[in-house]
C-alpha cells in the first residue's frame, strides 16, 4: 500500500445464510481510500453499500453473515486478522461510523450527554469525569449545536431529525477518527437540512484530516463532496473512477444509465427521461455471468461470462466486455 | 366565469392538541394556514416544501380526507365544502390519491385483482365489464396480466407503486394527488415512475398536483411550482421561472441546495441557519423571518402578502416576501 493511502480493501467477499442458501451479498470488491480524501459509495438498494462498510468495521451480525475472504488492510494493518480485543480498540476511535437513520441509532433511554462520553469511556479510559464533560461539550460546540449545555442534559426524542444527525456526528468524531464512515447521513434530512449537514462534514474533514467512506445512492452529493467514486451494482464493483472522470466519461452502461435518469435542473420540463429498463435482480437469482445483462441495452452473447476489469485510465476501471479490445485488462 | 378544475381559496386546516383533564384544548398546529390557488384541466402543479411544512395535509384536505376548518375548495365550480354527504361522494370518485410509500398503502392481505376492484364496491359503480376494465388497467400501467391472482409482498417497489397508480385510476379520476409517489424508490426505478406518470397524463388528459421533496422531480414533471414553508405557500409561478428566477429568500436558499450530479459545478449554496420552527407556535410578521438572511424590522411585524410580483401580465408569479422589489431589481 503506497503512503498516500490509508485504507485498501482487497477481494472482500461477505456472505449470509438465508433461506433460500449461502448468497454472496458482496463478492470481490477492491478499492482504496486516499488519506484526507473522500471515496463515494454509490449504488441502488440492495447493492452492498452498507454490508461493505460493515465488513470493513466487522460489524456483520454473526452467525448469519460471515467474511469469507478478503483483506481490509488499515496502514498496512490486515483488520480481519487482527483479534476482537485490538478490533475494539480500533472500532470507533481510529474508524467511526455514522449511520443512516439518526431517529434509530441513538438509544432512546439515555441523555445526549451520556451517550457522547459512553465512546470515551471505552477509548479514553485515563480522561476523569470532568474532561470528559467538557469533550462533549466541545463536540457539540464544534458541530454546531445551539445551546450545547442544554442538549446534553436532553433526550433523542427531544431533538430534531437535523440535530440528531449532529450529535451522532460529534459520536463519531469524540476520538478523532482518521477513516470516517459515512452510511447515508442526509438520506433522511430535508434539502435545507442536507446542505448544513454536508458543509460541516467538510469543514471538520479538513480540520481533522480525516478520510471519509461516503455512501449514498444520490450522485448529486456524490459530485459535491467525493473525490473517488465507487459504483456497485448487486454486489459487485461496476466501475471506479475519479469524480469528474466518472462524470465526464462514463464507460458502464449502468453507470452511464444512472447518470441519464436523474432529472436534472437544465431538462426540458416534462419529456421523456431515460431509463433503465427493469429491475435488480435479487441476490438469489443473479444471472449467470455480468450481473447487469438482463437490464443493459448493450447486452451481447459474451455477456454470459464474468466480465474481467479493464483500465481506461490512471485509477478509472470498469468491468464491462463493451471494451474489449479497447483497453488492456487489468 | 373562469374555467379552473380545482380552486381554493383561504384553506385552513388547524390541528387541535388536546390534553388535561378534561381534554381541553391547549394548543392548534397551523398545518395550513390561508392557502388559494388554481389547477387548470390537464396541468400539473407541483407543491415542494421541507418536511412539516403542510404539502400533504393540503393534498389530504383537498381530496377530503381531512375536513377543512376554513375555507373554500371548488372542484369543477362545486363548493365540496357545502354539499350533503351524498353529493360529496358522488363527486369524489373524480379525485384519486397516490400514496408515498408502495410497501403500506397496499392492503397486503388483498389480491392484486381485489385492490383494483375495490374502488368500484366503494362508489358502487358496477360496471358489467369490470373484468375487462381492471385488465385494461393493468395494461395500462405496464404490468403483466397475470399479476392479478398475486399479493403485494410478490412485487418488488416500483411494480407495487404502478398497481396503486392503476388504483388510483380506476374510476376514470380528473385530478390525481400524487403525495411522494417516487421518493420511496431507486434511482433507476424513478424514472420509470416519472414516465408512466407523463404518459398517463397525456393520453388520459389528467391532471396532477404533484406533491416532493425533491425539486429537481418536480421541476421536471410540473408546469407550475408552489413553494410552502410553514403551512403558508411563499412563491407559486411558472416552473421555469421558479428555477432560473427564485424571488422568495425560502425559494432561493431551497433551489441553491439542491446537490448536482455535475462536479465541475461551482456551488454558491445559500446554506440556511437553524430549523424550521414547530407549525404549532409559528413566528409572527413573516413565518420566515427566523431564518432569512434578508431579515428586517418589518419582517418581525408585518406578515407580507401573496402577490404578482411580475410586470408581465401573461405570467403570474406570485410571492410572498416584503424585499422582493429590491431582490428582483437586485439591490440585495
Amino acid at each position: 500500500m503506497g503512503k498516500d493511502y490509508i485504507l485498501e480493501i482487497k477481494g472482500l467477499v461477505t456472505s449470509f445464510n438465508t433461506e433460500s442458501g449461502r448468497i454472496n451479498a458482496v463478492e470481490d470488491i477492491t478499492f482504496k481510500l486516499k488519506k484526507g480524501k473522500s471515496l463515494g459509495l454509490v449504488g441502488e438498494s440492495g447493492c452492498g453499500k452498507s454490508v461493505t462498510a460493515l465488513s470493513i468495521l466487522r460489524l456483520i451480525p454473526k452467525p448469519a453473515g460471515n467474511i469469507n475472504s478478503g483483506e481490509v488492510l488499515f496502514k498496512n494493518n490486515d483488520l480481519l486478522k487482527i483479534n476482537p480485543d485490538e478490533m475494539h480498540k480500533i472500532r470507533g476511535s481510529k474508524i467511526a461510523m455514522i449511520f443512516q437513520e439518526p431517529m434509530t441509532a441513538l438509544n432512546p433511554v439515555h441523555k445526549i450527554g451520556k451517550q457522547i462520553t459512553e465512546m470515551l469511556d471505552l477509548h479514553k479510559p485515563e480522561m476523569t469525569k470532568n474532561e470528559k464533560n467538557k469533550k462533549a461539550l466541545d463536540l457539540l460546540n464544534k458541530v454546531g449545536i445551539p445551546d450545547p449545555e442544554r442538549r446534553l442534559n436532553e433526550y433523542p426524542h427531544q431533538l430534531s431529525g437535523g440535530i440528531r444527525q449532529r450529535v451522532m456526528i460529534a459520536m463519531a468524531l469524540s476520538c478523532d477518527p482518521e477513516v470516517l464512515i459515512a452510511d447515508e447521513p442526509t438520506t433522511a434530512l430535508d434539502v435545507t437540512i442536507q446542505a448544513q449537514i454536508l458543509d460541516l462534514i467538510k469543514v471538520l474533514q479538513k480540520e481533522n484530516n480525516m478520510s471519509i467512506i461516503f455512501i449514498t445512492h444520490d450522485l448529486g452529493v456524490i459530485a459535491q463532496m467525493c473525490e473517488d467514486v465507487v459504483v456497485m451494482y448487486a454486489g459487485k464493483i461496476a466501475e471506479i473512477a475519479p469524480v469528474t472522470e466518472l462524470f465526464k466519461n462514463p464507460m458502464h452502461p449502468y453507470t452511464k444509465g444512472l447518470l441519464e435518469s436523474i432529472p436534472k435542473l437544465d431538462n426540458i420540463p416534462k419529456t421523456k427521461l431515460n431509463t433503465i429498463k427493469g429491475v435488480v435482480p435479487a441476490l438469489n437469482e443473479l444471472p449467470k455471468g455480468c450481473r447487469f445483462q438482463n437490464r443493459c441495452p448493450y447486452v451481447m452473447d459474451i455477456c454470459k461470462n464474468d466480465p474481467p476489469v479493464f483500465i481506461v485510465k490512471n485509477n478509472h476501471k470498469a468491468s464491462c466486455f463493451l471494451l474489449q479490445g479497447k483497453f488492456r485488462n487489468e | 366565469m373562469n374555467s379552473y378544475l380545482l380552486e381554493v381559496k383561504n384553506l385552513k386546516k388547524y390541528f387541535f392538541i388536546r390534553g388535561g383533564v378534561f381534554w381541553k384544548e391547549v394548543g392548534k398546529v397551523y398545518a395550513v394556514d390561508d392557502v388559494s390557488f388554481y389547477v387548470k384541466e390537464g396541468e400539473t402543479l407541483g407543491l415542494v416544501g421541507e418536511s412539516g411544512c403542510g404539502k400533504t395535509t393540503l393534498g389530504r384536505v383537498i381530496n377530503y380526507l381531512y375536513k377543512p376548518t376554513y375555507g373554500v375548495i371548488k372542484f369543477t365550480n362545486i363548493d365540496l365544502i357545502k354539499l350533503k354527504h351524498n353529493d360529496l361522494q358522488n363527486l369524489r370518485h373524480n379525485i384519486q390519491m397516490i400514496f408515498q410509500d408502495p410497501y403500506e398503502s397496499l392492503n397486503p392481505r388483498h389480491t392484486v385483482e381485489y385492490i383494483l376492484e375495490e374502488p368500484f364496491l366503494i362508489h358502487k359503480t358496477f360496471i358489467k365489464e369490470r373484468k375487462l376494465k381492471i385488465l385494461d388497467l393493468l395494461d395500462k400501467v405496464g404490468l403483466p396480466k397475470n399479476s392479478l391472482k398475486r399479493y403485494p409482498h410478490e412485487f418488488s417497489g416500483g411494480q407495487r407503486q404502478r398497481i396503486g397508480i392503476a388504483r388510483a385510476l380506476a374510476l376514470n379520476p380528473k385530478l390525481i394527488i400524487c403525495d411522494e409517489p417516487v421518493s420511496a424508490l431507486d434511482v433507476s426505478i424513478q424514472s420509470q415512475i416519472i414516465n408512466l406518470l407523463l404518459e398517463l397524463q397525456e393520453s388520459l388528459n389528467l391532471t396532477y398536483i404533484f406533491i416532493a421533496h425533491d425539486l429537481s422531480i418536480v421541476k421536471h414533471i410540473s408546469d407550475r411550482v408552489a413553494v410552502m414553508y410553514l403551512g403558508k405557500i411563499v412563491e407559486l409561478t411558472d416552473s421555469k421561472i421558479i428555477y432560473s428566477n427564485p424571488v422568495h429568500p425560502y425559494t432561493k436558499a431551497l433551489i441553491s441546495a439542491i446537490p448536482i450530479p455535475d462536479p465541475s459545478k461551482k456551488y454558491n449554496k445559500i446554506i440556511l441557519k437553524g430549523e424550521p420552527p414547530s407549525s404549532s407556535n409559528p413566528p409572527k410578521g413573516c413565518r420566515f423571518h427566523t431564518r432569512c438572511p434578508y431579515v428586517i424590522d418589518i419582517c418581525k411585524i408585518k406578515e407580507p402578502e401573496l402577490i404578482d410580483i411580475n410586470d408581465n401580465i401573461e405570467i403570474e408569479h406570485l410571492a410572498a416576501c416584503h424585499r422582493s422589489q429590491e431582490i428582483i431589481s437586485g439591490k440585495i
